[in-house]
C-alpha cells in the first residue's frame, strides 16, 4: 500500500538518502529548528487528500449532516420557516405526528406499498429464476421487463392515470373479459391505494428483477450441472442453490422495501395529488413545510420517518450480518 | 408431458408480463396520435387511424414548452455529471491511494450518510439551499445532485481498488506528482467506471421530479418531468396531448436504452447494490 508517510520521495529533501546511508532519519526527530521549506512540503504532503476529498466532504456535511442536525432543531420549534423568531415548544410536534389521526394515518398509506413491494419482490425471483436458464428471446423479455424502471416518473403517473380512468385501458379490458361493473380505481378510497401500489410495482419490478439475475448469475455454472446429475428437478435447484446463493441480496431488497414504501412520493402526487386517502408521508411533509408553512411540524415528520429507517436498518444489520463492506 | 407443460407454462407467464408491461404504454401512444373527434369516437384499444398525425405532438411540443424542459435538463445534466465525476474520482483517489488521520472517520460519514433517505431530509436542505441563494436557479439542482451522490464515489472506489498500486509507484519514482498521477493514470483508466457513474446519473436526473419541483418552481427553469407535470392542470381533458407530451418524455428514454442495453444493466446492478 502506498502511503504518504512509506514513501521516501514524498518527505523533505535529502531523507531518502540519509535512509540509505544508514543515517537516522532527520524528520523522526523532533525537529528544533525545521527550515521553512521542508516545514512547507510536509504539511502539504499530509493536506493532499484533504485537498482531493474536501469538496466532497464540503457537499456531505452541507447538505446530509448539518439539514439532519438543523431538523432535530427545528422538530422542538415551532418555526414557520420564514419569520426570524420561533419559539421552543418541547415535544408538541411529536405528540401531533403520534396522535392526530391526520398525521399518523400517513404511515398506514406506507403498509400498502409495503406488502405490494412483497408482490415485487416474488414476482422478480420468479423471472429471474426462468431467465437464468435457457429461454426463447431471453434478451427481448429481460428488456421488457427492466425497461419500466428506466421511465420518468410523471410519465409512469400520466400513463396510469390514463389506464385506470373510468372508461379507460383497465375498464376495456375487463369489459372484454366479462367485467361489466368496475369500480373506481382511483376515485374509490377503498381502492385507490392498491391502484397506485400496483403502479409501483410495475414501475419498480425491474430493478428488483436485473438485481436477482445479476446474483443468479454469479452463482457458479457447475453448481447446476452437479446438481441435474443428482436428478435434481428446477424447484430443487431453486431451493438448494439458487435461494441460498442469493440471501444477501434478498434481504436487501426488504430494506429496500421498507425504506422505499415510506418514501413513496411521485406516483400518488402526479396521480391523486394525495387525494382519497392516498397522501404519504413524502406528500404530507412537503405540504405541511411549503403550503401550511409549519417547518416545525414537518420536521418532526421526517425525524420520526429517519429514525424508523435507521431502527429498520439496524435490526436487518443485526439478523443479516454484512459479510463484505469491503470500503477500507 | 410434465415438461412441456412447465415450459409452455414459463412461456405463459413471460407473454402475460410482456403485455402487463407494454399495454399500459402502447394505448398511450395510439392516444397520441389521435385527433380530439377520434379520441371521443374510439376506445383505448383502437389503434389509430392515422400514424402521421403529429398534431399533438407539435402541440405538446411548443405549448407545453418541451424544448425549453429539454434545454435545462441538458444544461443541469452535464454539469451536475461534470461535477459528480470530478469530485467522485477525486474523493475515490484520495480515500484509495493515501493513508491519512481521520480517513476511517470520512469513510464513516460516507457510509452513514448512505442510510439518511435524500426526501427525509429536504425541509431542512431547503432551509440550506434557501440560504445560499441558490432556489430558483438550476444551480439549486446541479449543487444537489452532485452533493448527494455516494453511490458513485463507491464505485469509484470499488474500481479504483483494481488498478494496481504499482503504476501510482512507478510513476512516482519518476518524478509524477500526484496530480499528475490522478490526471494522467487514474483518470484514464476509471474509464469503464465513469462511463457506469455517467449511465446511472443520467437516468436518474432525467427522470428526476422531486428536486425540480421543490427548488425551481419558476415555470422557465422546468425540467422534463417538471414540464410534463404542468400539463396536468391546463390540459386536465386534453387526453391526446397528455398522450403526445408523455411519448415525447418517453421515447429518449426507448432509444437510450436500445442502444446502451448492457451498459444500462451493469450501471443499474453496480449503482443499486452498493
Amino acid at each position: 500500500m502506498t502511503t504518504t508517510k512509506s514513501n521516501p520521495l514524498r518527505g523533505a529533501p535529502g531523507t531518502a538518502f540519509a535512509r540509505l546511508r544508514g543515517v537516522p532519519d532527520p524528520s523522526a526527530i523532533p525537529d528544533r529548528d525545521p527550515s521553512r521549506r521542508r516545514l512547507r512540503l510536509r504539511n502539504r504532503s499530509r493536506l493532499t487528500p484533504w485537498l482531493y476529498s474536501g469538496a466532497a466532504l464540503l457537499l456531505l456535511i452541507t447538505f446530509t449532516y448539518i439539514p439532519v442536525a438543523n431538523m432535530i432543531g427545528y422538530s422542538f420549534t415551532n418555526w414557520d420557516g420564514l419569520s426570524r423568531d420561533r419559539e421552543f415548544v418541547g415535544l408538541d410536534n411529536y405528540i401531533k405526528v403520534f396522535t392526530d389521526p391526520r398525521y399518523w394515518q400517513v404511515f398506514l398509506v406506507s403498509l400498502y406499498y409495503f406488502v405490494a413491494s412483497f408482490v415485487q419482490i416474488a414476482i422478480a425471483l420468479y423471472f429471474a429464476t426462468i431467465l437464468s436458464f435457457n429461454v426463447r428471446f431471453k434478451n427481448f423479455f429481460k428488456g421488457v421487463l427492466f425497461f419500466p424502471y428506466l421511465l420518468n416518473g410523471v410519465a409512469v403517473g400520466f400513463v396510469f392515470l390514463y389506464l385506470f380512468q373510468p372508461g379507460g385501458t383497465l375498464d376495456t379490458v375487463l369489459g372484454i373479459l366479462g367485467v361489466q361493473d368496475p369500480p373506481h380505481w382511483l376515485g374509490d378510497p377503498n381502492i385507490a391505494n392498491y391502484s397506485l401500489a400496483s403502479t409501483s410495482v410495475w414501475r419498480f419490478t425491474g430493478l428488483t428483477f436485473v438485481l436477482f439475475l445479476g446474483a443468479i448469475q454469479s452463482i457458479p455454472g457447475e453448481l447446476y450441472e452437479a446438481a441435474e446429475i443428482d436428478g435434481a428437478n428446477r424447484w430443487q435447484q431453486f431451493r438448494f442453490i439458487i435461494a441460498p446463493g442469493i440471501k444477501r441480496i434478498i434481504s436487501l431488497s426488504f430494506i429496500l422495501a421498507i425504506s422505499g414504501s415510506l418514501s413513496v412520493f411521485e406516483i400518488p402526487f402526479v396521480m391523486t395529488n394525495g387525494a382519497n386517502g392516498t397522501s404519504t408521508f413524502v406528500i404530507k411533509t412537503i405540504q405541511t413545510a411549503f403550503n401550511f408553512q409549519r417547518v416545525g411540524l414537518a420536521s418532526a415528520m421526517a425525524v420520526v420517518l429517519l429514525a424508523i429507517v435507521l431502527i429498520v436498518t439496524w435490526i436487518q444489520r443485526r439478523i443479516v450480518p454484512d459479510e463484505d463492506v469491503n470500503l477500507s | 408431458m410434465k415438461r412441456s407443460l412447465a415450459v409452455s407454462g414459463k412461456y405463459v407467464t413471460l407473454v402475460v408480463a410482456t403485455f402487463v408491461v407494454l399495454v399500459p404504454l402502447v394505448v398511450v401512444l395510439f392516444a397520441s396520435f389521435k385527433t380530439t373527434g377520434e379520441y371521443g369516437a374510439t376506445g383505448p384499444l383502437q389503434p389509430p387511424s392515422n400514424w402521421l398525425n403529429f398534431e399533438n405532438f407539435v402541440d405538446a411540443f411548443t405549448s407545453g414548452r418541451m424544448a425549453l424542459g429539454f434545454w435545462n435538463t441538458g444544461f443541469i445534466l452535464l454539469f451536475s455529471i461534470i461535477g459528480t465525476i470530478l469530485i467522485g474520482t477525486m474523493t475515490a483517489y484520495a480515500l484509495d491511494r493515501f493513508d491519512f488521520r481521520g480517513k476511517r472517520l470520512v469513510f464513516f460519514l460516507f457510509l452513514a450518510a448512505t442510510l439518511v433517505p435524500g426526501v427525509t431530509t429536504q425541509v431542512a436542505t431547503f432551509q440550506i439551499v434557501k440560504g445560499l441563494g441558490l432556489v430558483n436557479t438550476p444551480w439549486s439542482a446541479i449543487i444537489l445532485y452532485m452533493g448527494t451522490d455516494i453511490i458513485s464515489i463507491y464505485i469509484f472506489v470499488q474500481f479504483m481498488q483494481s488498478i494496481p498500486k504499482s503504476l501510482d509507484e512507478a510513476a512516482l519514482v519518476d518524478g509524477a506528482s500526484r496530480f499528475t498521477i490522478y490526471r494522467k493514470i487514474i483518470l484514464p483508466l476509471l474509464a469503464p467506471a465513469i462511463a457506469t457513474v455517467v449511465i446511472i446519473k443520467g437516468i436518474g436526473i432525467y427522470n428526476e421530479f422531486y428536486v425540480p419541483f421543490l427548488y425551481m418552481p419558476s415555470r422557465d427553469l422546468s425540467v422534463i418531468s417538471t414540464a410534463l407535470f404542468n400539463f396536468k392542470g391546463p390540459y386536465g381533458a386534453h387526453w391526446e396531448t397528455i398522450a403526445a407530451g408523455t411519448m415525447i418524455v418517453i421515447i429518449p428514454t426507448v432509444i437510450v436504452f436500445l442502444a446502451l442495453q448492457r451498459w444500462i444493466y451493469n450501471g443499474v446492478t453496480a449503482g443499486a447494490t452498493k
